[in-house]
């Protein structure tokens, strides 16, 4: 037993080294690490963080697989549960979920979980030998729509059930935000794309540059001998601001500038697809999407960078350790700022963003407190870029190409508690579903549906 | 992978290829576009639909060499094959119910005005073709228009072939001789599409311009091909390419299109100084 309040630290790059480079910022615990921090579980009986995963992975059992030294049958026991353990043991905000439940944190900081997990996954991926079990196929098929977070476990469920399963990416590689919005630095696309490898070695069947809605349409899945249809196409739409000045040049949604930096490789100085290299970037929003963005943009070279966020510190709703990492490598965080113009030079070329000062009111039905504009507090933040990071919607495509499926007024798509849409043998879920969240909550909504799916065919070919 | 069966080249810098994409190929209409990659470090560059051949699964485009990418692709010949080729992107010309009209090409844009106009031929429409090109070594598919047009006007900067002259002015001289058309649909470089819908608002013509802005993914998740169209932001990729011309900002449009101007340049030059390496 480990007695220690807090948790071994995360081994990272040094802030003033890493914010140069895009590798990956936090090094992953060594062997001596991962045990003493697993040494630190009570193994608590009633396991209170298994309910705080979305997933329901559990977490007791592995951690004490780890106590025992069998890595391998820890990632077993992770993989019952979860398609993308190494994916998870670096983005999931364990902070509010599994960690926030453990019993180590009443007293201390809770074990850390998420870091465990990683390793687990990590170890695995390298010591991993070719054979997979491959599991009797039933003869059902199913598509999913989108290979991000939510298609990828649905996929991985379902073909561990015994069905065919063909993922349909609309982008030429898969993994959806894994590989064009989360960056090099906090999710290396070498540890995406094993994961799908690995799905690849069990049978499940990827096609890319196929966009459902376009090149082929939910009717013609079903026509082409699909059982049942899984939409997983995310939240890709981006939000902008809606303030003057927004068409000038210097001016991205984060979703083309992280597109830019990751899918399309703009971090590497070789590559084809251009990307501002800007002196100073002013980064509108205060989510993990905004922190990617920031931290990007230092990495390019940028010489100043700026969060700008209408509430205070207290509210931004990115990981803390995310908003950690971006001070410590020198993002500056302008807070209870909001946006009111772009300015720009004779060229068209971005030269400031105009502000305003902004106070807290009263808490607004999100339950979080309400900015209002302070009078005659304008300013402006010199920046030749201006990256919006304030949100994004699900994309219209599938809704406006398949008769029967509806959408709430934000665009939506809605289902009942099965993640049934309104018609038969559709299922979704994910960001398409609920709007940008994150990825486990996809992953989860992934793997619930497949089980429903695997529900309704079964039911639907008994009779 | 998607092999390339035709390569032709219509003029020194204009080259047309038919490339096997039977899927694409199923569902291509006029006026959509694709997105393809050359191989796997390329970038994504959208080509609009030129042709389509749904039975032999192939679909035509039509491409300009202006930069690195669409050099590189232009180095690849028959049986080679583009690592990437996604589509059919955007929303299809509508031309449903119109009974006369004028097509306007300019330069590369005739590339993509041409399956306009072969659809409304084929449509019943009456078919006025106004093609312009900037010397006699530039014009494209001239016999391809006066095949489904009625009319066909050839026009030059330096008058080398045809009439002397703009688009502008052919549209002008039509116009004034008592032809009144249902609509305009003019395709080519912004500036031309600027003037022509200066003109046909002076006359009170339906005008639809195609836009072909800087975009990624093709999808609307980007968001890189906004564009303001009566004052209201737009993506070309999901809400166009086709646009009502006298509502687009073209001056605003011109301005974004010149965003990576330089880096363009350089990439371009890059590429030349290697294909002269490899020579």
């Amino acid at each position: 037993m480990n007695n220690s309040p807090i948790k071994n630290p995360m081994p990272t790059q040094d802030p003033s080294v890493r914010a140069k480079n895009f590798d990956e910022v936090a090094l992953g615990y060594t062997e001596e690490q991962v045990r003493s921090e697993a040494a630190r579980c009570l193994n608590c009986k009633n396991k209170p963080c298994r309910a705080g995963c979305p997933v329901g992975i559990d977490i007791p059992a592995f951690i004490q697989k780890i106590n025992e030294g069998d890595y391998e049958g820890a990632y077993r026991v992770i993989s019952k549960s979860s398609s993308l353990a190494a994916v998870c043991g670096r983005v999931c905000p364990q902070e509010t979920q599994c960690e926030s439940k453990c019993v180590r944190g009443i007293k201390g900081e809770p074990v850390a979980i998420g870091r465990l997990e990683r390793f687990v996954a990590d170890w695995h991926n390298a010591h991993r030998t070719e054979e997979t079990e491959k599991v009797e196929r039933n003869g059902r098929r199913v598509a999913v729509v989108g290979s991000g977070p939510a298609g990828l476990s649905c996929a991985g469920e379902l073909n561990a059930r015994g069905y065919d399963v063909t993922v349909f990416e609309a982008l030429h590689t898969a993994g959806g935000v894994l590989v064009y919005g989360i960056p090099e630095f906090r999710l290396p696309k070498s540890i995406v794309k094993a994961e799908i490898d690995n799905l690849k070695a069990k049978g499940v069947a990827f096609e890319t540059n196929t966009v459902v809605g376009r090149t082929l349409l939910i009717d013609e899945l079903f026509e082409d001998g699909f059982d049942a249809v899984f939409v997983g196409s995310g939240a890709g739409l981006p939000n902008f601001m809606k303030v003057k000045g927004e068409d000038l040049n210097g001016v991205y949604s984060a979703n083309e500038f992280l597109t830019r930096v990751n899918l399309m490789k703009a971090y590497k100085n070789c590559a084809d697809t251009p990307i501002k290299h800007s002196k100073a970037v002013a980064v509108v929003g205060g989510g993990n999407v905004a922190m990617d963005a920031a931290r990007s943009a230092l990495r390019l070279g940028a010489e100043k960078v700026y969060i700008v966020y209408r509430r205070s510190e207290t509210e931004l709703p990115a990981r803390k350790e995310e908003v950690e990492h971006a001070k410590e490598e020198g993002v500056e965080f302008v807070m209870l700022t909001a946006p009111i113009e772009v300015l720009g030079d004779e060229h068209k070329n971005v030269s400031a963003l105009r502000c305003q000062k902004m106070a807290l009111g009263e808490p607004d039905a999100s339950g979080r407190r309400r900015p209002e504009p302070i009078s005659n507090s304008e300013f402006d933040l010199a920046c030749d870029c201006i990256i919006v990071a304030i949100g994004t919607s699900p994309n219209p495509l599938i809704k406006d190409t398949t008769p029967g499926i509806s959408v709430n007024p934000r665009g939506c798509i809605i289902t009942d508690e099965h993640g049934k849409t309104m018609r038969d043998m559709v299922y979704a879920g994910g960001d398409a579903v609920t709007g940008a969240a994150t990825v486990i909550l996809a992953m989860g909504a992934g793997k619930d549906a497949a089980a429903y799916i695997d529900e309704a065919i079964k039911t639907k070919y008994s009779k | 992978m998607y092999e390339i069966l035709e390569k032709q080249a219509l003029n020194p810098t204009v080259t047309r290829m038919v490339i096997s994409a039977p899927r694409v190929a199923k569902k291509a209409q006029a006026g959509q576009f694709i997105i393809l990659r050359v191989d796997d470090e390329g970038e994504r560059i959208p080509l609009t639909v030129a042709d389509y051949d749904r039975a032999n699964g192939t679909v035509t485009v039509i491409y300009q060499i202006v930069g690195a990418t669409t050099l590189r692709l232009d180095r690849l010949g028959v049986g080679d094959c583009v690592c990437d080729f996604v589509g059919p992107l955007g929303k299809p010309t509508e031309l449903d119910g119109l009974k006369k009209v004028a097509v306007i090409g300019g330069g590369v844009g005739c590339a993509i005005a041409f399956p306009v106009a072969k659809k409304l031929h084929e449509l019943g429409a009456t078919v006025h073709s106004v093609i312009g090109f900037r010397n006699r070594d530039l014009v494209i598919l001239e016999n391809e228009f006066k095949a489904v047009s009625e009319k066909l006007k050839l026009v030059t900067d330096d008058g080398s072939a045809g009439e002397k002259g703009l688009v502008t002015d052919a549209l002008k001289t039509l116009v004034e001789a008592g032809n009144v058309y249902d609509e305009v649909i003019a395709i080519g470089p912004l500036v031309m599409m600027k003037f022509v819908c200066r003109l046909t608002k002076e006359y009170g013509i339906k005008t639809v311009v195609s836009m072909n802005p800087i975009m990624i993914d093709g999808t609307g998740m980007c968001g890189g091909c906004r564009l303001t169209i009566g004052g209201k932001m737009k993506f070309a990729c999901v809400d166009g390419p086709d646009f009502d011309g006298h509502e687009v900002d073209f001056d605003e449009a011109i301005e974004r299109g010149k965003m990576y101007r330089e880096f363009e340049r350089r990439a371009y030059e890059k590429e030349c100084n290697l294909l002269k390496q490899s020579k």
